[in-house]
């Protein structure tokens, strides 16, 4: 019953999703403002029948119903209450619905909140919104229906795979969602602006707290996914351009190249046919994202060639959205006019040289991740692109930017003073060469490369530190004045110095984890001792234990300094029985910054065990750094002018409303 | 431990589905210096049952094999490119996590510069575009229409002058 329910409100929600597509339109067409007003009221209901719809879904899974294929699939009556609810989306159909249940919110939340919007820009994006959830419910009931029933319902079910029964899968999946989907909305506004044919400055305005909330999302949740990877494969990698990977960062470079290109054309009016073109290809490359994740293309062409019924669908989908899109912007654009002049040496110039380089290290990333694809297609070669590609093409992209970064800020609107920049950053620089010389002379003999990298991200968070302190007029003013002036800066400011300052101290853990790593791979027996950087480790014991749905051998190691225990750390290697498949459970231990890591290998007949010991300096740095980014634009997203709204430039629509 | 049953152990561990790791204790080479040259090497060549994983992280038994044939013929002597060399010659340029640069890649390998030229470039031009008719355009917003003159004079007329 609960699954026909679930099954009918999503085919309840595709009805209310073919209205909203259409009537709001036709609304806008005639000017009838209660057509036009149908599309809040439709998305929200949508919202409800699919949020009704989810939540079926979770109770057959908490209630292991194993009359449901989708159940029996991903399921066990043994697996613990928390998994029985993230496995929902660790799934290809309920995952899916994940994703249309994050569409529908975020319809929701432009219908409720979206009370300043003009009344046709909102029945319009509205509308798209309909769009884009029509055809992926349609791919859903027609493709991936995750109610359907099974003929002879087993008694117990064929459990999760046990890689995914980690508290990651109730995080990473839902965040990085929230980012990908949340990029339609500004899609929706693009395409609106193109319908309508009039795009301002308050639509920046309108648009830009949505992208950063889906920026936020997307930053914290690739971070995420990259550290349930380092804590979770076993040999401590967090970053392996893979394809699934690349899908998320895509999205995530457009969407930052995006989030400043707002910036420009909501303070000066420019850059607004850019702007536009960047929303599109961002909502893009999440559907790219999708195609590449969902349709199964990835593992192989054959296997996608094999079985095509989705991936044919998504492919249809992705045409249809990105070729319509195009075609829509090709035709509208040079109706949209011109703003604000800028010189080349500018605040928007800066904004315009991080577009430049975010963009085109997002087609490297594009042009790497479908080009093996793309040539097996056509002449049947088969090549790899992988990480030695991208950390030779990729990277550099990141040197020019990472250097101008700090400068942006501190020019001026329509025409900066370079000069005066760099003389502001002098402190900056002074930093980062004291910090190269100190670096230098600890690894002397090593590569200078890495010393350098640290050198350019000290540079980025002093620069970043120092715009702040030149604001408040630190050291120049009083205390006081110094605190009133803090307290006066636009969050958006704020946001903009934790933002940037994290992305250098990102790279700091990225340079310190490739550069000064340390592993010890060997064969222990309980009672061996081995060292490494500074620790001395001893395998204790070896006991067996019992789990919910596993068994699991764990290894106890004290960690000695000096002679000295400091604490244990207790791997283990996992066995589920269900599926029969084992998992590494490393053990980390931070100190500070810095990571102890240690996973498990074979289990060898005579008592001794395959071991890998890591020492990673400053390896936290890597999510710290994101964690500090996604901060920042949080703080930006509490800036007053976004809290407060945006002014009403269209005064006349707002008069023609009826009374209500 | 005989090699004959690590790689049993191995293949019993990948039909596991054993989450992936790498190089084994049994596997490293004596001299330090050819050890880190066969990793440097095991991190380019691509694990080719594996989805998207260099042999240096990989646990299946073609990646231990790999990795031992790579040890193999630096230990035999070959520089690093002998290494490509033969393992391109026995399993073609799929296993090259770094695909060489030839008449299929070139676009592979130059897009990046070509994107970031031709973006440049085309910047460069529509600055000095606009720069150019902004002359005319800065003429024509400088000097007020007859209409906003008038407005201007009547608005000026009217303020009411507020003394200080």
């Amino acid at each position: 019953m609960i699954a026909e329910s679930g099954h009918y409100a999503l085919v309840l929600a595709f009805g209310l999703a073919l209205i909203q597509s259409t009537v709001p339109i036709l609304g806008a067409r005639w000017g009838e403002y209660s057509l036009m007003n149908v599309a809040r009221s439709t998305a929200v209901a949508q919202l409800l029948f699919v949020a009704a719809s989810f939540a079926a879904l979770v109770t057959l899974h908490v209630s292991s119903d194993f009359s449901v294929v989708n159940v029996v699939e991903n399921s066990h009556s043994m697996k613990p209450l928390i998994y029985k609810i993230t496995g929902v989306w660790g799934n290809h159909e309920g995952s899916m619905l994940l994703w249309v249940s994050i569409l529908a919110l975020f319809g929701g939340l432009v219908a409720i909140f979206g009370n300043n919007l003009p009344i046709s820009l909102r029945a319009h994006v509205l509308a798209v919104q309909a769009w884009i959830a029509s055809a992926f419910y349609l791919f859903i009931l027609a493709t991936s229906n995750p109610f359907l029933r099974i003929a002879n319902p087993p008694i117990e079910g064929q459990d999760l795979n046990p890689v995914l029964q980690d508290i990651g899968l109730a995080v990473h999946p839902p965040m990085l969602y929230l980012g990908y989907v949340g990029f339609s909305i500004s899609f929706s506004f693009a395409i609106a602006a193109l319908i309508e044919g009039r795009i301002d400055a308050a639509w920046a305005r309108w648009v830009r707290p949505w992208t950063l909330i889906a920026w936020i999302f997307l930053t914290t949740g690739i971070a995420m996914g990259s550290y349930w990877a380092y804590y979770s494969l076993g040999w401590g990698g967090w970053w392996f351009w893979d394809p699934v990977e690349n899908a998320s960062l895509m999205p995530w470079l457009a969407g930052t190249a995006l989030l400043h290109s707002l910036v420009v054309m909501e303070k000066r009016n420019a850059l607004k046919v850019w702007t536009i073109l960047l929303s599109i290809l961002t909502f893009s490359l999440s559907l790219l994202g999708t195609f590449l994740v969902r349709s199964g293309v990835l593992t192989s062409v054959h296997a996608f060639a094999n079985d095509p019924r989705r991936g044919v669908f998504i492919l249809l989908i992705l045409c249809v959205f990105i070729g319509g899109s195009l075609s829509l912007y090709a035709f509208r654009a040079s109706s949209l006019k011109q703003g604000g002049l800028f010189a080349p040496i500018s605040r928007e110039g800066a904004l315009v040289l991080n577009n430049l380089l975010l963009t085109t290290a997002c087609a490297t990333v594009f042009v790497g991740t479908l080009y093996p694809l793309a040539l097996e297609v056509m002449t049947g070669e088969k090549i790899s692109v992988g990480a030695p590609f991208f950390n030779l093409t990729f990277g550099p992209l990141f040197v020019p930017l990472l250097i101008a970064l700090p400068f942006g800020p501190m020019l001026a609107w329509k025409r900066g003073d370079l000069l005066g920049a760099a003389q502001r950053l002098i402190a900056a620089g002074i930093v980062a060469l004291i910090v190269l010389a100190f670096v230098l002379a600890w690894s002397f003999g090593g590569s200078t490369l890495a010393p350098l990298a640290i050198a350019l991200a000290m540079f980025v968070i002093a620069g970043a530190v120092i715009d702040i302190t030149e604001r408040v007029g630190m050291f120049r003013l009083p205390l006081g004045v110094t605190i009133r002036r803090a307290r006066g800066l636009p969050r958006s400011a704020w946001g903009t110095m934790f933002a940037h300052a994290g992305v250098g101290i990102a790279l700091i853990g990225i340079v310190c984890e490739t550069s000064w790593n340390s592993e010890n791979i060997r064969t222990m027996r309980a009672g061996d001792v081995t060292n490494i950087a500074g620790y001395s480790l001893k395998l204790e014991s070896l006991t067996p234990r019992q789990g919910p749905n596993y068994r699991e051998m764990a290894a106890k190691f004290s960690v000695l300094v000096d002679g000295r225990v400091i604490d244990t750390m207790t791997p283990s290697k996992r066995n589920f029985t269900t599926r029969n498949a084992t998992t590494t459970e490393a053990a980390l231990l931070s100190r500070g910054a810095t990571q102890l890591y240690i996973s498990l290998g074979d289990i060898g007949t005579d008592g001794s065990i395959t071991v890998r010991i890591y020492h990673k300096p400053f390896v936290l740095f890597i999510w710290f750094g994101p964690v500090l980014m996604a901060f920042g634009g949080a703080l930006s997203l509490s800036d007053r002018r976004l809290r407060v709204g945006a002014p009403k430039p269209a005064k006349a629509v707002r008069e023609l409303q009826p009374a209500e | 431990m005989s090699l004959k049953r690590a790689l049993l152990a191995l293949t019993i561990v990948a039909t596991l589905a054993t989450p992936a790791y790498a190089v084994l204790p049994d596997e490293i080479m004596a001299d330090p210096a050819k050890e880190a040259r066969a990793r440097d090497l095991s991190r380019e060549l691509r694990c080719m049952v594996c989805q998207n994983q260099s042999i240096d992280d990989s646990e299946a038994p073609l990646a231990r094999d790999l990795r031992l044939l790579v040890r193999e013929r630096i230990a035999a002597g070959d520089t690093d490119a002998q290494v490509i060399d033969f393992l391109v010659a026995r399993y073609g340029e799929f296993v090259l996590l770094k695909p060489r640069l030839n008449s299929h890649t070139w676009l592979l390998w130059f897009l990046t510069p070509l994107a970031f030229s031709v973006g440049g470039i085309a910047l460069w031009r529509q600055a000095r575009r606009r720069a150019r008719t902004s002359t005319e355009r800065d003429e024509a917003l400088s000097n007020l229409t007859p209409d906003e003159e008038a407005r201007i004079n009547q608005l000026i007329a009217t303020e009411p002058v507020s003394e200080k």
